[in-house]
């Protein structure tokens, strides 16, 4: 039975039936107790990470969010069992650093990863609408740079211990979720949760993780990517990976109807502010750094797990940009785009555009 | 043109492998093109492109653990 529903994840219906699996239970976690509209976030959680490690200390967006280390283990746990555990690295890591950490602060001017956008699009947020435009036109601009011969360079096979590297840190943040040490000054911290906000809010530990436990391995399967899905149909019309992103949209508002948390419109929608220009500009930014970098935030996650040390350092990149973003007023809140939000937009969009023209390489012999 | 032509993708990122692939095809109507790659993704990705454009695909795995997809066209 095992290897049939393997081979039905490996066919082209694979990443639609990841979709369809993470459009039921992201909505779900959100009904369990996660954040409206963010049953499932890459960068929000990320985010949260961040904040619960101390990298910025704005007190209402700190929690390690088990779902993120459940991604990272669950892509190793199939890598590992169908051999597909290839410790590599080595194709410009500082790059894929600073790519995360903009990827990350053009998703905070948005209030989201692409998962998110397509989530919040289910659920009736019509704000999402310009940052999914924003997305694509990034992907776009990335894929230019892409036929015109970008290249981050080459990876390389490393040891295996490389490899654990990112599982390792998986395991040591649910530690650390489940210890809650505090001996940090005045009897607060290393690590902090947040009492009110979004990072208050959690479904149990033990199914944030079991869910997160699946879509990794789901998503190691079948290659479920948000990015790729738009870049494979613009440059390839190949359809099958954007069929995962529809039957997640698809899924994700049906549940979201049946569980009552669908609520058309733009004004008053979960951790979502209104600027159209800045939802479309953050995700531009966001999209143009995830396709140079050669993925969605979910996918660096499982990429990771599979030994990836580049989509590592792409998600310790993340991490950065979220502390970045909070403590240098770069990251929106409902009340709209943080004060310095649309200039370090600019900013990363300069920095992608510059790796876009400046590294390429010519690969045929 | 060489109607022989080998891509060597081995670790390139996504989606690399395809573009480089396509490219290879681009120059030539027919005959053989052998791509190297690394990972199981880019096989199936190479493979996935050569066969939606009327290519035939075989794969071998190479002692590196790597895989070599030779495309072929008449």
């Amino acid at each position: 039975m095992f290897s049939g529903l393997n081979r039905l994840l490996m066919s082209r219906g694979g990443p639609a039936i990841t979709g369809a699996v993470v459009g039921i239970l992201a909505p779900v976690l959100s009904f369990l107790g996660n954040p409206a509209n963010m049953g499932i976030c890459v960068a929000c959680f990320g985010r949260d990470i961040a904040g619960a490690l101390g990298m910025h200390r704005a007190a209402v967006v700190q929690y390690i969010r088990p779902e993120l280390s459940g991604f990272i283990l669950g892509s190793l746990l199939a890598a590992l069992m169908y051999k597909e555990f290839k410790p590599r690295t080595g194709s410009s890591p500082i790059i894929r650093f600073f790519l995360g950490m903009f990827a990350m602060i053009g998703a905070l001017v948005f209030l989201g990863c692409p998962w998110r956008a397509y989530i919040r699009l289910s659920a009736g947020d019509l704000n999402a609408i310009p940052g999914i435009i924003g997305l694509s036109v990034g992907v776009i601009i990335g894929i230019l740079f892409l036929w015109n011969g970008f290249s981050l360079g080459r990876s390389y096979p490393a040891k295996k211990a490389m490899g654990m590297i990112m599982p390792a840190f998986a395991v040591v943040l649910l530690a650390l979720l489940i210890l809650a040490p505090t001996f940090g000054p005045d009897g607060a911290g290393p690590i902090f949760f947040s009492e009110t906000g979004p990072g208050s809010q959690h479904a149990p530990i033990a199914i944030a993780l079991g869910v997160g436990l699946l879509v990794g391995w789901l998503a190691q399967r079948t290659r479920f990517c948000t990015v790729g899905a738009i870049r494979d149909l613009v440059m390839l019309r190949d359809f099958h990976l954007f069929n995962g992103v529809l039957a997640f949209i698809a899924a994700a508002f049906i549940t979201n109807l049946l569980l009552g948390q669908f609520n058309l419109g733009m004004e008053g929608q979960p951790v979502a502010h209104t600027n159209i220009l800045w939802n479309f500009m953050g995700m531009v930014l966001s999209g143009l750094a995830f396709t140079l970098a050669g993925g969605c935030p979910g996918r660096m996650f499982i990429m990771s797990g599979e030994g990836d040390g580049d989509a590592g350092i792409f998600i310790l990149g993340m991490l950065v940009g979220a502390g970045i973003a909070h403590n240098f007023s770069l990251a929106s809140s409902p009340a709209g785009p943080g004060a310095f939000g649309p200039s370090a937009t600019i900013v990363g969009i300069i920095f992608c555009l510059a790796i876009g023209f400046l590294m390429r390489e010519k690969v045929t012999v | 043109m060489s109607e022989n032509t080998r891509v060597d993708a081995r670790g390139l990122s996504c989606p690399q492998p395809v573009v480089e692939t396509k490219k290879a095809m681009g120059k030539q109507a027919g005959g053989t093109i052998e791509v190297l790659v690394d990972t199981v993704t880019s096989r199936e990705n190479v493979s996935r492109l050569a066969r939606n454009q009327g290519w035939e695909v075989t794969a071998e795995e190479l002692p590196d653990g790597g895989f070599k997809v030779t495309i072929t066209k008449a």
